[in-house]
């Protein structure tokens, strides 16, 4: 397998990994919105009610930033990183 | 200044935003010298207008490069400013919070849907399509599966949903601009309209950058200090986010107190178009899960298809910093998204509790039509009470109110100076007026670009593409605003359709040119134009009185539409032959950050 193609392969890992918690914090907490409602969560918000107005959001933003430096360091490990004079 | 603009910029809106904070200070002087109401609101709005005019008059170009993907040297977190403020819409800041009041939970899918797309357009499309170097992204889809039948396609699902959003935007700025001026919306329409022109037409891409830097400052100034004050005047907290869980669990006490008593049809006649009362539970899930994340599906997928988000990427230095861009617009995004849930919450109990001074519910219908600020918003047309059952007394069944009015009432109702009021007409001017910017340009470039210079004259000059790109801005924004002063449809019903249609063209042909490197021509245009035509059929049939399918309903049609544009993509690609050498290597060398883009940087 040539050099690009395991970068690859290791760039789609990550995606399936950055999908599958986006996932979780935007669909599947909510398929138990209702049951999830009934405890208290953090700052004394039900947990639902407090995911959909901050948790989740949250969520993404962090997980856009880890993202980001995990896919950075996949492109330094296989050479295909940006050069500053590009 | 010393040394070039890009490495000042952290100065030059550090001393914006400063003068910025200097004008609100000297406007609340003004306001206790006995400058009046209606003076403020003229101060704040044209003084604010006329500095992202004359920002867009200094970012004036006439470089290709410059006007299509300004320059490509946007920094990261400028970059993130820029989308935001692109991103909130007049929607966002004007009609969220009063959507979460009256709707609560189900409402509040579209705050998930609204930020979870962005980790989609991080992780599938932003980065590649920055290193593919294209102007637009009809440019990506007509380079990536070639021909012009690609292309045209693509602009026109681009045109469809851009334009069905830019009309709302239109239509918001107008509604601002006739509140705080106090003209008739037919003229305040042209008048949001010359300020979204002036900011664009000289600089294109690069003068929508600067200002909507600005804007965003301006907006988010607007949106947090309200929701902050009212909080501590409230005495709810003096970091709301983190502290409004006694009040959230009140409005429910309240609303097992008052009940949802439900109106006659002949009562609800009587109450004025276009406004609401509360019906729905504040916190409790009120929505099934399907309801609720079909609705967050559609607006995730149809923010990772918006053409004029996905182009503001094109404008960063590398691909490193499309990604972390995405990150910091998220987060800026999220500043605003988090508070208007605690606003609406703010608001619903100012209102409706008895032991709170500004409470209404449970007065006298004659003691609450003699209050103030009652009678300028029933004035303006978005407050009414009315005695349904004849005690005498406001029930929470008796009281309406337009959407609008949580975002730019409630500063009045807690009581804050009318310069907090200006302020918020301000935030909400700059929040339309980016987000029309955005739009108007993303159809005027896509049209100029790929359309004229791509398919009519390919042996253009740069000086006459730039002035066809010019002139096509001024046309479509005035048919823009000419759809938007007939106000067919409310603004945010539209904002819901645009994100719909641009995933049922769009979404799919975007992801898997990237993803699927089999994915060919016939497939693509097969997916454009039958996902837009499948889409909007449901829409049609939806609207004229058809029962739909599976929950989908006319705010999420686009999950039918995409769901056919994804089988017809695959099918017919499948059935024709693969892409050529020259294209798999083109996929290939996307899928790697360095080296050259795929598009010259002058194409």
């Amino acid at each position: 397998m040539s050099n690009q193609e395991k970068h690859w392969e290791k760039s789609r890992g990550l995606l399936f990994i950055t999908l599958a918690i986006w996932f979780v914090f935007s669909i599947g907490i909510f398929l138990f919105g209702a049951e999830m409602n009934e405890v208290t969560g953090p700052f004394g918000y039900p947990w639902t009610y407090w995911f959909t107005c901050q948790g989740s959001l949250g969520a993404f933003v962090i997980l856009i930033f880890w993202f980001a430096n995990r896919q950075e360091k996949i492109d330094e490990e296989f050479g295909f990183s940006e050069r500053e004079d590009e | 200044m010393k040394g070039n603009f890009i490495d000042n910029l952290p100065k030059v809106y550090g001393i914006y935003t400063g003068g910025f904070i200097g004008f609100i200070i000297i406007m609340a002087i003004a306001e206790q010298m006995g400058m009046s109401a209606k003076a403020i609101g003229i101060a704040f709005v044209a003084f604010t207008v006329f500095i992202y005019a004359l920002i867009g008059w200094l970012s004036r170009t006439a470089q290709a490069d410059a006007y299509y993907v300004a320059g490509r040297q946007v920094p990261t977190v400028f970059n993130g400013m820029a989308t935001a403020a692109d991103w909130m819409s007049g929607a966002s800041f004007v009609a969220m919070a009063g959507g979460i009041y009256f709707k609560g939970y189900g409402y509040m899918a579209l705050l998930v849907g609204w930020t979870g797309g962005y980790v989609l357009v991080a992780s599938l499309l932003a980065p590649y399509l920055r290193k593919f170097g294209c102007y637009t992204v009809p440019d990506f889809i007509g380079t990536r599966y070639g021909g012009n039948l690609a292309r045209f396609s693509a602009v026109v699902v681009l045109t469809v949903a851009s334009f069905t959003y830019v009309t709302a935007q239109i239509n918001a700025t107008g509604t601002i601009a006739s509140v705080a001026l106090d003209i008739p919306f037919q003229y305040a329409v042209y008048i949001g309209l010359i300020s979204i022109l002036l900011c664009s037409m000289l600089g294109g891409m690069r003068g929508v950058t600067w200002t909507q830097v600005a804007q965003y400052i301006v907006l988010i100034i607007a949106y947090l200090l309200p929701v902050f004050w009212i909080s501590n005047k409230m005495g709810a907290g003096f970091f709301p986010h983190f502290m409004l869980a006694d009040e959230v669990a009140r409005i429910g006490e309240l609303e097992q107190q008052f009940g949802f008593v439900k109106n006659a049809a002949a009562d609800l006649k009587t109450v004025p178009k276009g406004l609401a009362g509360i019906t729905k539970a504040h916190s409790a899930v009120n929505a099934t899960p399907w309801a609720f994340i079909s609705l967050a599906l559609a607006m995730m997928m149809g923010t990772a298809s918006l053409p004029h988000v996905m182009m503001r990427y094109f404008t960063t230095p590398s691909v490193k910093a499309a990604r972390k861009s995405v990150g910091w617009s998220l987060f800026f995004i999220f500043l605003l998204y988090s508070s208007a849930p605690m606003l609406a919450t703010l608001s619903k109990l100012s209102l409706i509790d008895p032991n709170l001074p500004t409470g209404i519910i449970g007065k006298s219908i004659a003691e609450v039509q003699a209050i103030d600020w009652y009678q300028n918003w029933n004035q303006a047309n978005l407050m009414f009470v009315s005695d349904f059952n004849g005690n005498g007394t406001l029930e929470l069944n008796e009281f309406f109110m337009g959407g609008k009015a949580v975002v730019l009432a409630t500063p009045e109702i807690a009581g804050l100076p009318y310069v907090i009021s200006g302020l918020v007409a301000a935030g909400g001017m700059a929040a339309a007026m980016s987000t029309a910017d955005g739009l108007i340009l993303a159809i005027a470039n896509a049209i100029s670009h790929d359309v004229y210079y791509k398919i009519i004259d390919p042996k253009a000059e740069t000086a006459k593409r730039l002035l066809v790109a010019r002139v096509l801005l001024v046309v479509i924004g005035f048919a823009g605003a000419t759809i938007a002063a007939m106000e067919i449809q409310g603004i945010l019903g539209s904002v819901i359709w645009a994100f719909d249609f641009a995933m049922s063209g769009l979404f799919f042909p975007l992801v898997l040119g990237v993803w699927w490197k089999r994915a060919n021509r016939q497939g693509a245009i097969a997916g454009m134009l039958g996902g837009l035509a499948a889409g909007t059929w449901y829409l049609v049939w939806v609207r004229t009185g058809g029962s739909g399918f599976l929950g989908i309903t006319q705010l999420t049609f686009g999950i039918f539409g995409s769901a056919v544009s994804l089988v017809l993509m695959v099918v017919v690609s499948l059935m024709t032959a693969e892409p050529d050498k020259a294209t798999q290597k083109m996929v290939d060398d996307v899928r790697v950050p360095s080296g050259k883009t795929i598009l010259g940087k002058s194409h």
